[in-house]
């Protein structure tokens, strides 16, 4: 850069990511306390299964032309075991006891799939 | 079978109605018959943008109220043979129509014109509901500024919503000097926020409000300015004819810039 008062006027790039956020957010119309609420949630789901790195963990939404997505990306510290899972659900009664054996089977399942 | 239009943008201010009036004449001067609706009731200005203000004598109210016949009501353009405008009301407000009424006008009119352009007015109210009743297509204009490029999205969420599905933007007050130096958005930014297909850019000239202050479209100018040829080529896009967009920087070579360019300012 030859002439350094140029350097500073970037304002292009600071207003397309400032729109790609806002519009993301408007497109899906989620309020930032529904976000909470909705990252909450599926991190409770999900933390059932595998212990999660919640420090390193990112919960956004962006947008591709018309498509708005949800990323998560969440670090997996530690898988649970089977029997820590079943103790688990046994305790919490809001769950279908009946999820253990799904999960069970798909398990072996994919234990099966990996030996053939 | 006839197209209606509409003409719109969420924020206010970006160019909707010198957008519309441009178009029409256009369209007209490219021999097709045009319609123009005014939708912005109690602030109209499609009139004197147009410079048909003194001859507007009965609005889309007069013939709601069966004051007067829908032909009575549209000004013709003495100007350009095809070319009309159904004015809005100036002394009522928004509330004072509602979309079945705006879209048993818009369909009156299909049945005599190629083409019916409706000038919405801003936001997202009733107004803005009245506006695209009767449209199956529309024009989204926007500024490459984000208050215009968040609420053009905006509308282009509702007009999906609403099932009109043929959308097309126009970049208007586009700078290329800034854009080449970073201080403004391109239009390939705005078209990838937007994701909606590009009809048309408009350069930032200070001969659009030369030719507002007449009461002439900038397309009856009698050379040709930059600003114009851009409505033009809309013009002939909507007819589906291909033409290749405008090179904006091509007249941006004063030496002051080019020598900033060349020295990678």
């Amino acid at each position: 850069m030859l002439f350094p008062w140029n350097n500073n006027t970037d304002s292009r790039n600071h207003a397309k990511s400032r729109l790609k956020l806002i519009i993301a957010h408007d497109r899906a119309s989620i309020n930032p306390d529904m976000m909470e609420a909705m990252r909450e949630e599926i991190l409770d789901v999900v933390a059932r299964y595998v212990e999660v790195d919640r420090e390193e963990m990112q919960f956004s939404l962006s947008n591709d032309q018309r498509m708005t997505s949800l990323t998560a990306n969440l670090p997996i510290r530690q898988i649970k075991r089977i029997g820590d899972l079943q103790e688990q659900l046994k305790e919490n009664k809001s769950i279908n006891l009946q999820k253990i054996e799904v999960v069970e089977f798909d398990q072996e399942a994919e234990t099966n799939a990996k030996s053939k | 079978m006839s197209r209606i239009i509409v003409v719109t943008s969420g924020k206010g201010g970006v160019g909707k109605t010198t957008t519309t009036s441009n178009l029409g004449a256009a369209l007209a001067k490219q021999n097709r018959s045009v319609a123009l609706i005014d939708a912005d009731f109690g602030l109209r200005n499609l009139d004197l943008l147009l410079g048909l203000e003194e001859r507007v004598v009965y609005t889309a109210i007069d013939v709601l109220a069966g004051e007067c016949r829908l032909a009575q009501a549209l000004v013709k353009d003495k100007r350009l043979k095809g070319l009309v405008l159904l004015p809005a009301a100036q002394n009522r407000n928004k509330e004072s129509v509602n979309p079945e009424q705006m879209k048993k006008i818009a369909t009156a009119l299909a049945k005599g014109y190629d083409y019916i352009l409706i000038d919405c007015p801003a936001g997202i109210e009733l107004g803005f509901r009245n506006a695209i009743s009767a449209a199956n297509e529309a024009l989204i204009v926007t500024t490459p500024e984000v208050a215009a490029v968040r609420d053009a999205d905006r509308v282009i969420g509702l007009l999906e919503a609403e099932g009109v599905n043929k959308i097309s933007l126009i970049v208007n007050r586009v700078k290329p000097l800034m854009v080449e130096e970073n201080k403004m958005m391109s239009v390939e930014d705005v078209l990838e926020l937007l994701g909606v297909p590009l009809i048309g850019v408009v350069p930032d000239d200070e001969k659009v409000i030369v030719a507002t202050n007449k009461g002439e479209p900038l397309v009856l100018g009698e050379y040709e300015s930059v600003p114009a040829q851009a409505y033009s080529n809309i013009a002939r896009r909507l007819e589906g004819e291909k033409v290749p967009f405008l090179d904006l920087m091509a007249n941006q070579g004063n030496l002051l810039s080019r020598l900033r360019r060349m020295f990678g300012g």
